[in-house]
């Protein structure tokens, strides 16, 4: 089995096709898509391929060491075109294939109209630990 | 087997170790050990006396780490074998009480107070305590091992502040998440305990306020999961059973006349759980129970409540007004804008204010809340 992070993006993914901002969706797609999303969650916990999935909320600093007892703590200058995550969720699964399957899936959730929304996710490995036998 | 016998237990059952000669953490750790033994095995094979078989498997555990503690220091054993029945091992009251004391003790942090507490009081095992709490089992030992260093010098026959123990069992009680454990349940049966063991009128005011709260729960959330707002909920799933001890609690300690931040929250809870319908509400008592709070917190949150109250009481242009006095970054006061904009028919501002308040809610059942209050709204505005 092989872990990897989907990430969902506030910005910084290139645009859905069905690129309706959510509060103008009506109240019905927005239940129809909440649904989608809890459906899918339960279904990987139930196929053992689920395990852990977070929201972020969108506030958010940089903030970095500068110096002894000193914090730099920044917005900007790129806060209206940094990159935004919005949450992730973590998977395991038996191929890569599987993984782009199932981001596949999570990006189809509907949307205005109740269309698939077709956003851009992101597939990243994680990292593993070595392997015991190396020969 | 009977796992909420068994988490009565713990207290006692460290209490007995304790006067044994054990010191605190490590009669505690014991009983842990003796309890996560006692779910394994009392399934197949329980015992005829439950508090006995704790106290013997605990003492044998305590013994045990003793000597693998005492031979890695290569020291004299100071405990050998396993004392005999004392007539004097029996609990008294103020055994547990002196517990809870201790677990929230002024030096620790909320977070490590409230574990403690869930463990050494409540009987709850460390896994069951990180998952209700989200966090990994390794996290919440060693915040729990932490917490017992930091109490190491604190004898448990000291006096101890009540105040304290009230605040962690508010935490458990408001801040719990999830996990197998209802832990909204579990702070009502500790803070029982706490009321049966002392006469004090805010700890039955937050029994109080607990019992009408969790009365509400199955009314609060819809068969998806979202959040149904008071003035929505189908009030006939209301736990009339809890409703009726909460306000009888409730009288008995406001007739002491010793008012308090509990007292006052539970007085709220109770004038919406008095009203059949949401307009019967009698939102005139309720802002002035709200005055009281905020003379006895001064705190921003109950301000912000209140200006809801005074915006039912007095209409919303009151209750804006009631609004405009407060910090516009305090955590849901753009939701409370909104709400009180559209009860004034203005209903753009409102949509705006909803999605802005979406965007910065703390929770995803909030925020899909007030998406859902904003896509509303936009329905409507687009006729």
């Amino acid at each position: 089995m092989a872990k990897y992070l989907l990430l969902k993006h506030y910005r910084g993914a290139p645009e859905p096709v069905n690129n309706v901002p959510m509060e103008q969706w009506t109240p019905e797609e927005f239940t129809a898509h909440v649904q989608y999303m809890q459906d899918f969650a339960t279904r990987l916990e139930s196929t053992g391929e689920f395990v852990d999935g977070q929201a972020l909320s969108p506030e958010g600093t940089f903030v970095r060491y500068d110096g002894e007892g000193r914090l730099r703590v920044t917005d900007g200058p790129f806060a209206e075109t940094k990159d935004l995550i919005a949450g992730w969720m973590v998977i395991d699964v038996e191929t890569y294939e599987r993984a782009l399957e199932l981001a596949g899936e999570l990006s189809a959730a509907p949307g205005a109209g109740g269309k698939p929304i077709h956003e851009w996710l992101e597939v990243r490995p994680f990292m593993t630990e070595p392997p015991n036998i190396t020969e | 087997m009977d796992e909420a016998l068994l988490r009565t237990l713990p207290p006692t059952v460290i209490s007995i170790l304790v006067r044994r000669g054990a010191d605190f953490a490590a009669a505690e750790d014991a009983v842990q050990e003796a309890l996560v033994t006692a779910l394994r095995v009392w399934p197949d094979d329980p015992p005829r006396d439950p508090k006995g078989w704790l106290i013997t498997v605990a003492w044998r555990k305590f013994i045990d780490a003793a000597r693998a503690d005492s031979s890695r220091r290569n020291r004299e054993m100071l405990v050998e074998s396993e004392p005999g029945p004392d007539p004097d091992e029996i609990q008294t009251e103020d055994d547990t009480l002196q517990l809870y004391f201790l677990c929230a003790h002024p030096s620790l942090t909320p977070a490590s107070a409230v574990a403690l507490t869930l463990r050494a009081v409540g009987g709850l095992t460390t896994r069951q305590i990180a998952q209700a709490y989200l966090v990994p089992e390794a996290t919440m030992a060693q915040r729990i091992s932490r917490a017992k260093r930091t109490v190491s010098g604190v004898q448990l026959n000291q006096p101890g502040d009540v105040a304290t123990v009230l605040r962690v069992l508010y935490l458990v009680f408001n801040e719990g998440y999830s996990g197998d454990v209802d832990l909204a349940a579990e702070a009502i049966r500790l803070t029982r305990q706490v009321a049966a063991r002392i006469a004090h009128e805010e700890v039955a005011g937050l029994l109080a306020l607990m019992l009408l709260h969790h009365a509400r729960r199955p009314a609060r959330t819809g068969p998806d999961g979202r959040l149904v707002p008071l003035a929505e909920q189908d009030r006939s799933l209301w736990d009339t059973r809890l409703i009726t001890e909460g306000i009888g609690v409730l009288q008995a300690a406001l007739r002491r006349d010793n008012l308090g931040e509990f007292q006052a929250q539970a007085a709220i809870a109770a004038l919406h759980a008095d009203a059949q319908t949401a307009e019967e509400t009698d939102w005139a008592q309720i802002v002035e129970w709200y005055d009281e709070l905020v003379e006895l917190t001064d705190s921003p949150v109950a301000r912000l409540n209140r200006a809801v109250a005074v915006g039912e009481a007095d209409g919303p242009q009151a209750g804006l007004a009631a609004l405009a006095e407060l910090d516009p970054s305090l955590p849901r006061y753009t939701a409370v804008a909104a709400y009180l904009h559209e009860r004034d028919a203005d209903l753009v501002t409102a949509a705006r204010l909803y999605a802005d308040a979406a965007r910065m809610a703390p929770s995803l059942p909030e925020r899909d809340h007030l998406t859902r209050q904003t896509a509303r709204l936009n329905a409507q505005l687009r006729g």
